[in-house]
């Protein structure tokens, strides 16, 4: 899985200490799940309401359970993981605060991917009057599943206002680290946070 | 009781390491005859069958599957019709109250009786998932996958409602007899057809129900009499007939009160989690959407109770139609979920 794994959850599986306990929200096959209990001992869970995926999880062998993280985490106790992962899915959802609040409940540190808003091939899209379409953004406005897009700015503010602290940050492009203004040149962001 | 029999069905071949069977229980008015048919009975196909055989999500060509029938059945078990050794009567009204419990000790000693030492997997759906649930608090170091589907923790006010107009159909029956019904050569028939309506209600949603009948007339337009109007009262007399003519009443009383009495929770002050910390087993839970009989929410209760003892398990909603009677029926998402399950189930 190493070759063809996603830029962001190479960052999110270094980020995982070895035994650690694992939340991964929208855990798609379980991929993840499956490589960090493989290289990591880190054993864990998903959360996935698409029924195919569910079940892919289930041939996978991963613990997968089936529900909407926009209904919350409900099912899962305060603190009962070391980890809790959102990767790429947090601009998908309904409630962003919400969730993000929800993972450092049940969590002890919360890492979150998106793709950012501000990458400055999307500013010069909407410039040109276009929403814009791109490797990290693959989707026509009329058929996205992304409801509320941000930038590394936009993340940074939120974090502020409602006392999450950032811990570590990535920002990539191309699977490598930008480090000269990257909410202009980064078009996936990576954060590991905890409560302040 | 001092001896008791136990009716039960086997399929494919328990392995030389004795680490392949799988113990499948069932619910309210089914029996031991969980898949196939029988040479003089090709009609009787078994309860599970899209579920269980040679290359089915359960798959007989891999694993051993034990179907087995609780204690207090009418369908080979002994009764509440089975002959009393002490008064060389039918038990009739004597025969005890059984719970899950008893159930789950009563197939452990079948286990034992067959050499298996510790199942691959058990599992059921509804009151047949609170006995898989059971096996894993009574015996935890005989089950290695538990298969929940379709299940509640404990019932609800109104599924103890639901029963005890069920049971109060029966026994106001004039021909219950208080429970002593077949020295006298008669049935509570009409009881057991109002049980089983009212079972029947609550086996399928709303939708299913308006989808499969509508209010579509039986004669054509109303009547302005109370004979059949509607196919629903049709569907629901007909039932009620067939379940009639094969269904013991008393057998009847005590399963509902056996569904009523479950609640692994109660010697631990109501905590569910308490109660679960003695599993070991490796879960998967399912329930289905549509069913409002056990919802939902009472399956997460199970799962939230394994999440807070960190334990194995995974949990599946599926948005099928069926209401409470889907985990019987088929369903691409469902059963592939239990062929990939069964699939990792090392042997």
């Amino acid at each position: 899985m190493n070759n063809g794994m996603r830029p962001d959850l190479e960052a999110i599986v270094k980020w995982v200490p070895p035994g650690a306990r694992v939340l991964d929200l929208g855990c798609g096959d379980g991929a993840l799940l499956r490589h960090l209990w493989q290289e990591r001992q880190a054993p864990g869970y998903g959360v996935e309401i698409e029924d195919q995926r569910v079940v892919a999880c289930v041939a996978n062998d991963v613990n997968v359970i089936q529900a909407d993280l926009d209904s919350g985490l409900s099912l899962f106790g305060d603190r009962s993981f070391d980890c809790v992962i959102l990767s790429l899915t947090l601009q998908a959802m309904r409630h962003q605060e919400a969730i993000l609040r929800e993972m450092l409940r049940v969590g002890r540190e919360a890492i979150v991917s998106f793709p950012n808003f501000g990458h400055w091939s999307a500013r010069l899209q909407v410039l040109l009057g276009r929403m814009p379409v791109s490797a990290t953004l693959p989707y026509e406005w009329y058929e996205t599943p992304n409801l509320h897009h941000c930038t590394v700015t936009d993340f940074e503010d939120l974090c502020r206002k409602i006392g999450i602290r950032i811990g570590e940050r990535l920002v990539l492009h191309g699977g490598r680290p930008v480090t000269v203004m990257p909410n202009l040149f980064g078009s996936v962001a990576v954060y590991r946070c905890t409560a302040q | 009781m001092p001896s008791y029999e136990i009716a039960y069905e086997t399929y494919g071949t328990l392995n030389a390491a004795r680490s392949n069977a799988v113990l499948v229980c069932h619910a309210l008015n089914a029996s031991h005859h969980v898949a196939g048919f029988y040479a003089d009975d090709k009609s009787n196909v078994g309860w599970w069958d899209n579920l269980v055989g040679p290359g089915k999500p359960l798959d007989t060509n891999r694993f051993f599957v034990i179907g087995s029938n609780y204690l207090g059945s009418c369908f080979g078990s002994t009764g509440p019709a089975s002959t009393n050794p002490a008064t060389g009567k039918p038990w009739g009204a004597e025969f005890p109250v059984v719970t899950v419990e008893d159930w789950v000790e009563a197939q452990a000693r079948l286990a034992d009786r067959l050499g298996i030492e510790r199942f691959a997997a058990v599992m059921g759906g509804s009151l047949g998932a609170m006995q898989a649930l059971q096996w894993t608090l009574s015996h935890p170091e005989r089950v290695r996958h538990a298969l929940v589907i379709a299940a509640a923790p404990k019932l609800s006010a109104q599924n103890i409602a639901f029963n005890e107009v069920a049971r109060q159909a029966i026994m106001t029956d004039p021909d219950f007899h208080g429970g002593h019904y077949y020295e006298k050569g008669v049935v509570p028939a009409r009881g057991l057809r109002v049980a089983r309506m009212i079972g029947h209600i609550t086996y399928l949603s709303n939708d299913a129900m308006m989808e499969k009948f509508g209010r579509v007339l039986r004669r054509g337009a109303l009547g302005f009499d109370f004979d059949v109007d509607f196919e629903i009262e049709s569907y629901l007399r007909y039932q009620g007939e067939k379940f009639s003519t094969y269904f013991d009443a008393n057998t009847y009383l005590r399963i509902t009160k056996a569904l009523d009495y479950f609640d692994p929770a109660a010697d631990f002050g109501g905590n569910l989690a308490k109660a679960l910390a003695r599993a070991s087993a490796a879960f998967l839970v399912v329930s289905f959407k549509s069913d409002w009989r056990f919802a939902p929410e009472r399956s997460r209760e199970i799962v939230r109770a394994l999440l807070d003892n960190r334990r194995i398990v995974s949990y599946l909603e599926i948005d099928a139609p069926g209401g409470h009677d889907a985990f019987l029926l088929e369903d691409a998402r469902y059963h592939a979920a239990l062929r990939a399950y069964f699939a990792n189930i090392d042997l």
